[in-house]
Order: structure tokens, then C-alpha cells, then sequence
């Protein structure tokens, strides 16, 4: 518990995590807020449709997380860390904790002032939380807001560096899974097995589609299973970093 | 205690450390001595588990530091002053280090207040200046009240006053009896704080001696002669084999040197028995960095300040340290 108190009182005694929270908060709900004041009219609103620019704030959620272990090296103050903690994992699993904590809280209050400003916003909109499909699209942006801060910690602890390290969490998720879903076949792959994209399938998938196509993602894993699946992802990331960080000269 | 037997620390083809086996004695100040890139840094990370030895051990009271449950309140060290967040104020920086091993929050302020930072606590430490940090370092390593402090280079780049202030406040650390290992390039500083010594060359032992003993046998003393028949006296002295230099010295016009194992009777007598007139007889102590000089035959590197890699130890010194150990 204490080691959690040592994370907490790094990361709130500077001001980046302040400001990545708000723009993270901004730019989730800004977007859909354009949406509920410039779409059409006949426009259906349903939970999922409203949390479905949480991956702008995701994007700056994983920075923050990453800046929070590259600033540390890039400082030296990890070795301060590592002195003080000289088993190193438990103080990494704890910034990793303290890290994705504040991250699904900036996930779930990005959710649900989506929700809020919808309802202000767009008169007849159905954001009422009824289904368990409509509570799992709003509760998961946090689950993956969590989940997707664990992978910044680790690719942050493994490349060490902030350019580099940011790089790679910008680019996976918006440039390879996003973008790279328009290559041929290989664009296939990526939004079946993409992590981000079953992270995307959890939140968004399977909500009873007003257009009644059937999604070809659920053949592949089935909401519940795409979560474990990035969860799989996360873990296996965050515990090769940490064995690696423990080994490695610091 | 700290017990280093055998630490070797390679990085790829450059060995920062080789087979180096010392000890720090409890409740003395140790200095660590060696010219830049002598390994005195990377020795240091390796006795903090900071560094992975490639081969060989360091322990600390028969332990390795990372298997010391609150480290902070065994050891304290200051490697790098510059190893702090700059948008953080200094109590939030000894804030979290003092909650990581469950110290008294109390403990902050009395360090700040034992390195005179209290004023400036809660501005942002990249305000600080180097005789600052520095400071801050040190209440960072005071922070857990251990009886082992670690320090590198801790007047490197000071100001005058803060090298005195360093000075003062490692005295004190060694008058409450703490065991003290500072490090330094300048065997100057370390004649004034430390009372034992490491020394070493291009990751080598060259010498572990009390400052005192170092200083004594490694002084190459000379012999200083002022004369009016200096050729002369020069050849009788050659004749029996030893040293000697005439060089000009500023103001005093030619004088003679004799080095090596000589007393100034013997000189004396023999210029009194080829009746030379003598104007000036007198026994010269190197300076301590002619000392350090001898010892490690670094002098370049060493008068350079550089970060250049050492030349390698020749085999001379090996045998000094050899004797050194007996
Ligand atoms: N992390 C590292 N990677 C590669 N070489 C290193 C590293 N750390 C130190 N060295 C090298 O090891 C040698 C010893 O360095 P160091 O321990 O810093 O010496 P000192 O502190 O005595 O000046 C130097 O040649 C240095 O370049
Ligand atoms: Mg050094």
C-alpha cells in the first residue's frame, strides 16, 4: 500500500497528469459532442454511439501512462526508485496500478459525461442504460482505459525513452490497427486479432445494430472474449516488461 | 561494512571495472579514488544493485543491497545530483522516497532542515542550483538516518562554498561514527575528508591504505640543491648511481634534483668530501597529485580532467599495489 502512496505522490506532484486528464476528457467528449449538436436530426443515439470517441482520451491516457515511467528514466530518478525499492517490481506494478486507476477514472467519467451531455444535447436520444450490451459499452471504456494504461507502462518500461516509447503507443493502436486495417488481407488480420480492435469490439460490439447486419468481428471473439483477450495482451506485456527492467542494468 | 571481492563489470568490449577487491571499513570515511573512468561510478551502481556485477560480489554487512528490506534506513547514497524530477519541489521528492520505506513523514523536514533547504522546499527542484541539488541529494541520503552513506563526486562542479559545506557535512557524517564512501577524482579533496582510501586505475585496485600511508610512500620525495658547482656535484652523484635533474627554476636560476631513495646527510656529506659549497639542502614532499601521478602513472589523463579512457595500468603499479597489501 505504500509503494501505491509513492506512486501517487509522483505522479500529482507534477502537472502533466493534470493536464493530460482534462484534454483527455476534452477531446473524448468534445468529439461525440459535435456529433449530438451537428448531426442530422434522425440520428440514433444509443450508449455505445455516445462513448464512441473514448479512444481520443484513450490516446492521451496512454501517454500520460507512458510519460509517467520514461520521464523517471529520463531523469534518473528510476535509479532513486530502484534504490529505494531495490526489487523493482513491486514499485513498477505499483505505478503500472496507480497509472491505469487514474486512467479508467478519466474512462468512466469521459463515458458518462457522454451520456450526460447527449441527454442535454439531443432531446429524443435513448441513452438510458437498460441492457447489459448499453452498461458493458459504458463500464468497459474504463475496463479498457485501465487495461490500455497497463501496455503504456510496459512499452514505456521496455523502450525506457519518451519519443520512442510514445511513438509506439500512438502509432499501434491508431496507425497499425487503424490504418492498417485498409491493407489488403493483412488489414483483415489486424481488425480480427488487432488487441485495440477487440478492445474497440468489448465496448462497442454486439448492441442489438439498429441496421441489423450481422458484425463479421463476432465470429471471430465474442465481446466478453475480446476483453480477456486485451487483458491478455496487457499482462503479458506489463509482466515481460517488469522481468525485463528487473534484469536489466538501470 | 561493504566487502567487494572479484566485481567485474563489462559493457561489450570496455571493462568499466577488473577484479576489483576492497572493503570499507565501519565508522571511517573511505575515499574512492581514481581519475575519470577509473570505474569509481560504475562500482558504486554495482554496490546499489543499480548494476548487474558480470562477475565477482559486493555486499553490504554480508548482504546485497537488493535483498535489504528498507534500504534507506541501511544505506544512503548520493549518486547524481541531477537525479531529480525538475517540475517537482524537493519535499515531494524525499515525500515519496521517505513513504517508499515506510519513514516518519517528520523525517523530510528534519533533512531539509539539516542541509539548510527549508526555505526553498516547495519550489520546483529544477530552479535549484548544482550547490542545491546537490543538498537535496544528500537529504535524500540522510532520509532514513542509515549508518553507511554512498556518495559520488559530491563536490564536483561546487563552488567553493559548497565544496567546504561538503567537506563540513562529511566530517560530521563520520563524527556521529557513520560508515562514509565518497569518491573523487581529486586525491586532494580526499587527503582533507578521508581517512582510509581505495584507490583505483582502469577498473583495478591499485592501492587500499589509510590516506596517511598512500600519501607517505607514494610521495616520490626529491632532494632540492642549490650550489655554485652543480656539474660537478652532478657527476660525483651520478657516479653513485643516482637520480638527478638540473632544471631552471623561476627566480632561483639552475637547480638540482636528486629522486629516489636518498637522505639529504648523504648528499651533504658527499658534496663536503669533494669539498662542493652547498647554498641549499632540502627535502621535497610531492604534492599529492605527484603522489596519485606515481601511483597510477595517469598524469595526463589525470592533469587533463578528461573523460578519455585511462591508459592501461603497467605492471609497476601492480606490484605497488601488491606491496601496498602486505
Ligand atoms: N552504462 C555504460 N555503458 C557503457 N560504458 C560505460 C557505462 N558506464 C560506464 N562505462 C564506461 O566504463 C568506464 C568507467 O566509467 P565510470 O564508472 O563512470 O568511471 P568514473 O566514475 O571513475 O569516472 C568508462 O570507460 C565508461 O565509459
Ligand atoms: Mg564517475
Amino acid at each position: 500500500m505504500s509503494l501505491v502512496t509513492v506512486e501517487r505522490i509522483k505522479l500529482f506532484s507534477t502537472r502533466s497528469p493534470w493536464w493530460c486528464m482534462v484534454l483527455a476528457l476534452v477531446l473524448a467528449d468534445g468529439f461525440v459532442t459535435l456529433g449530438f449538436i451537428f448531426a442530422p436530426d434522425d440520428t440514433v443515439w444509443r450508449p455505445a454511439d455516445a462513448v464512441s470517441t473514448y479512444q481520443f482520451g484513450l490516446m492521451v491516457m496512454m501517454v500520460m501512462a507512458t510519460l509517467a515511467v520514461t520521464t523517471e528514466y529520463r531523469f534518473g530518478t528510476i535509479r532513486t526508485s530502484f534504490l529505494s525499492v531495490p526489487k523493482r517490481i513491486p514499485i513498477l506494478l505499483s505505478k503500472a496500478l496507480v497509472a491505469a486507476t487514474l486512467s479508467a477514472v478519466v474512462g468512466l467519467v469521459a463515458a458518462f459525461g457522454a451520456l450526460g451531455l447527449g441527454t442535454v444535447l439531443v432531446s429524443d436520444a435513448d441513452l438510458a442504460l437498460t441492457t447489459g450490451a448499453e452498461w458493458r459499452a459504458v463500464l468497459g471504456v474504463a475496463l479498457v482505459y485501465f487495461l490500455a494504461a497497463l501496455i503504456a507502462i510496459a512499452i514505456g518500461t521496455l523502450i525506457r525513452q519518451s519519443a520512442g516509447a510514445i511513438a509506439v503507443v500512438i502509432c499501434w493502436p491508431l496507425l497499425i490497427e487503424g490504418i492498417g486495417q485498409t491493407i489488403p488481407k493483412v488489414g483483415d488480420f489486424l481488425a480480427d486479432w488487432g488487441p485495440f480492435n477487440r478492445a474497440s469490439w468489448f465496448i462497442l460490439g454486439n448492441q442489438g445494430t439498429t441496421d441489423g447486419t450481422a458484425d463479421a468481428s463476432d465470429a471471430v471473439m465474442s465481446p466478453t472474449w475480446s476483453l480477456i483477450y486485451f487483458a491478455a495482451w496487457a499482462i503479458g506485456l506489463l509482466v515481460i516488461s517488469l522481468v525485463v527492467a528487473k534484469k536489466r542494468d538501470a | 561494512m561493504i566487502e567487494a571481492t572479484g566485481l567485474t563489470k563489462r559493457y561489450g568490449s570496455t571493462v568499466a571495472v577488473d577484479n576489483l577487491s576492497f572493503e570499507v571499513k565501519p565508522g571511517k570515511v573511505t575515499g574512492f579514488l581514481g581519475p575519470n573512468g577509473a570505474g569509481k561510478s560504475t562500482t558504486m551502481r554495482m554496490i546499489l544493485g543499480l548494476d548487474t556485477p558480470t562477475s565477482g560480489d559486493v555486499r553490504i554487512d554480508g548482504q546485497h543491497y537488493r535483498d535489504l528490506k528498507q534500504p534507506l534506513s541501511k544505506v544512503g547514497a548520493l549518486l547524481d545530483a541531477k537525479w531529480v524530477h525538475p517540475n517537482r519541489s524537493a519535499r515531494a521528492h524525499l515525500a515519496w522516497m521517505a513513504a517508499s520505506n515506510k519513514l516518519p513523514k517528520g523525517r523530510v523536514d528534519e533533512v531539509l532542515d539539516a542541509v539548510g533547504l527549508t526555505a526553498v522546499a516547495g519550489k520546483r527542484a529544477g530552479a535549484y542550483s548544482l550547490g542545491m541539488s546537490q543538498r537535496l541529494g544528500i537529504a535524500g541520503a540522510l532520509l532514513g538516518d542509515p549508518e553507511i552513506l554512498l556518495f559520488d563526486e559530491p563536490v564536483n562542479g561546487l563552488d567553493p562554498e559548497g565544496i567546504v559545506w561538503i567537506r563540513k557535512f562529511m566530517h560530521r557524517l563520520a563524527d556521529e561514527g557513520r560508515t562514509v564512501f565518497v569518491s573523487s577524482h581529486l586525491l586532494s579533496e580526499m587527503a582533507l575528508t578521508a581517512e582510509e582510501l581505495v584507490v583505483i586505475g582502469r577498473g583495478r585496485l591499485i592501492s587500499q591504505t589509510s590516506t596517511k600511508n598512500f600519501v607517505n610512500n607514494a610521495s616520490g620525495s626529491s632532494i632540492k640543491v642549490r650550489s655554485p658547482q652543480l656539474d660537478q656535484l652532478q657527476s660525483v652523484l651520478q657516479q653513485g648511481n643516482l637520480m638527478t635533474r638540473i632544471e631552471d627554476v623561476e627566480d632561483e636560476g639552475k637547480v638540482l634534483f636528486v629522486d629516489g631513495e636518498v637522505t639529504t646527510d648523504a648528499i651533504g656529506e658527499t658534496a663536503a668530501a669533494q669539498g662542493i659549497v652547498l647554498h641549499e639542502l632540502t627535502l621535497q614532499r610531492g604534492s599529492l597529485e605527484a603522489a596519485f601521478m606515481q601511483m597510477t602513472g595517469d598524469s595526463v589523463q589525470y592533469h587533463a580532467h578528461d573523460t578519455q579512457q585511462a591508459p592501461p595500468v603497467p605492471a609497476v603499479e601492480l606490484v605497488v599495489a601488491a606491496e601496498e597489501k602486505n
